[in-house]
């Protein structure tokens, strides 16, 4: 138990080191792109576009905006990480070491989570200069962006378990999170979109993350929030408990 | 697993690989190496000896049999086996965009050892590998023999019991590779048990006490290096001569061969031994200035094993 313990402190240490040694790469980019996006949708479309649910339109999209940044750096973080142990060999170290399973999955975890709050604060501090932010639910913010940075570490893992070339790493997020996320509500309420898009909409896991930190940052939600959070809950130890399983049969990783 | 000549530090028992692929690298291979052995694992490229070291290391999913390591069997005791290893593999496996210091400090976190000691051992190590004026630099900017190094020191981090040595000094120069051999066998002396694998025969008659040869994923021989040499029938030797020559000095019951005008190849048997020919040759007018192996022992005995089959990659 022991040497779980000091061996997991080690990869968790290696991996929040690993975040911040290269902070130009992994801080500073998220913080571009969202300044960007708050100058183009926010001062300038977001005028004329007015109020959105009885919010200013910046307001409105703030928390949507630190939420698709959690959600991307968490996933590359992690999916980056591990891919280039695995390329490299790397992994091997962890893999001859008497560390479990558990613990490996809890050290990339937790890299891609202490990502995810760095982004999240530079965004959050970055959109303090184009609008207020008056957070309604603080403790809830913060469960809500350490879940859903969990949740998205975790696809990332398994993503780079599964992936043999580079191309795999860039798939996913290309084709599968980019328009989950744009179609998930960051820049509007799924009410204003016909009933048929409103249903399907509801299958995107991600509109529940978004609105989930909506709600906890301004107070209003599409979805229901006991269900939104249960969703992530439920979502986080799914992933979770697959990572483990596919690193105890060795999948990707051993022959 | 106690017998009684005592502890063994790996015992292998029908272990079986079939890849995916359908390649049958391991055929019901078993073997024991003693506690405080020095073995070579030996076998032509493809052999087999690598897929041994990853099953042991837990690297590969073995197909069938089984492995303990100082008594932990694998299949039940995993962490307790693998905190009684220390693996340097074949391939250079290293972060290469780390620090060398904190590759070997991580090294020892993950084998529960607490970073305060784990800085004094990556310090040890790496002064004894002679890499402590690289320590604040990333494994990247290493020559291919520092890398190595850097390999065996993070394999030491642990302080395994059992070392495996998967051609730990392919690529190496002759300098490093002699400073490898001394560490090698002081380690030994003190007490750890060390399996290597490695192409230079050379290298495993000079430190080895009992080898394996695999060929084929079969083990075709297992016993002390001084048994498997004595089974050399025939050895070459190379004299050189002090005046040069136009053809090999005839020697009765000897198989001679002129190699270049003052170089003689001659093959010996263990029953003849070379004082014979050396008196013919005195008696010729042939002054020999020194003699030589042409290759060593078990490399001979190796080919002669082996068939002197090049292998096809692991």
């Amino acid at each position: 138990m022991r040497i779980q313990l000091i061996g997991t402190i080690a990869l968790v240490r290696k991996e929040t080191g690993r975040v911040l040694r290269i902070w130009v790469q992994t801080l500073i980019p998220p913080g571009i792109t969202m300044s960007l996006y708050f100058i183009i949708f926010g001062t300038l479309i977001g005028k004329r576009i007015g109020e959105m649910e009885g919010f200013p339109y910046m307001e409105y999209i703030a928390p949507g905006l630190v939420m698709m940044s959690v959600i991307t750096n968490s996933y590359g973080n992690v999916v980056g990480s591990f891919f280039n142990a695995k390329i490299q060999g790397h992994i091997e170290e962890l893999l001859v070491s008497p560390l479990s399973e558990v613990s490996i999955v809890i050290g990339y975890l937790a890299g891609g989570i202490i990502r995810g709050l760095a982004v999240a604060t530079v965004v959050t501090f970055i959109a303090l200069f184009f609008t207020q932010i008056n957070i309604k639910h603080p403790l809830m913010t913060l469960f809500v962006i350490i879940m859903t940075a969990g949740v998205f570490s975790l696809a990332g893992l398994i993503n780079a378990i599964f992936a043999k070339k580079f191309d795999d790493i860039a798939v996913i997020p290309s084709f599968v999170l980019a328009p989950l996320t744009y179609l998930g509500g960051v820049f509007y309420t799924v009410s204003l979109l016909p009933e048929f898009w409103q249903t399907l909409s509801r299958f995107n896991p991600i509109l529940y993350m978004i609105n989930s930190m909506r709600y906890s940052v301004i107070g209003i939600s599409d979805v229901s929030i006991q269900n939104a959070l249960m969703m992530i809950v439920v979502f986080f130890i799914l992933l979770f408990s697959s990572a483990v399983i596919l690193l105890k049969k060795g999948i990707g990783i051993r022959q | 697993m106690q017998n009684a000549f005592g502890m063994h530090a790996l015992s292998i028992k029908d272990l079986s690989k079939k890849y995916k692929s359908g390649v049958e690298a391991l055929k019901s291979v078993s073997f024991d190496v003693k506690e405080g052995d020095f073995f070579a694992l030996l076998g032509p490229n493809g052999a087999g000896k690598t897929t041994a070291i990853g099953i042991i290391t837990s690297l590969v999913n073995k197909s069938s049999g089984s492995i303990e390591v100082f008594g932990h069997d694998l299949d039940k005791e995993l962490a307790k086996a693998k905190s009684c290893i220390g693996v340097v593999p074949q391939e250079v496996n290293l972060n290469l965009f780390d620090y060398n210091f904190n590759i070997l400090v991580n090294q020892a976190g993950f084998y529960g050892i607490p970073r305060s000691e784990g800085k004094k051992r990556a310090e040890q190590y790496l002064k004894q590998m002679q890499l402590w004026e690289k320590r604040k630099t990333n494994a990247r900017s290493l020559s291919g023999g520092m890398k190595r190094r850097l390999m065996v020191a993070r394999a030491l981090v642990n302080r395994p019991k059992l070392l495996l040595l998967d051609e730990p000094t392919a690529g190496v120069d002759i300098e490093t590779r002699r400073m490898m051999w001394d560490f090698l066998r002081d380690l030994n002396a003190n007490g750890t048990t060390i399996i290597l694998t490695t192409h230079y025969l050379e290298e495993a008659e000079q430190l080895c006490n009992k080898v394996a040869i695999i060929d084929e994923g079969k083990i075709i021989e297992n016993d002390s290096m001084h048994n498997v040499l004595k089974k050399l029938k025939t050895e070459v030797f190379i004299l050189n001569t002090e005046k040069p020559l136009d053809k090999a000095p005839e020697i009765d019951g000897y198989t001679t061969a002129l190699k270049s005008p003052q170089e003689i190849e001659i093959t010996v048997s263990q029953e003849q031994g070379v004082n014979d020919a050396f008196s013919t040759l005195q008696t010729s007018g042939v002054k020999v200035l020194s003699m030589r192996n042409k290759n060593s022992r078990l490399e001979e005995l190796f080919l002669d094993l082996t068939k002197g089959q090049p292998g096809e990659g692991e």
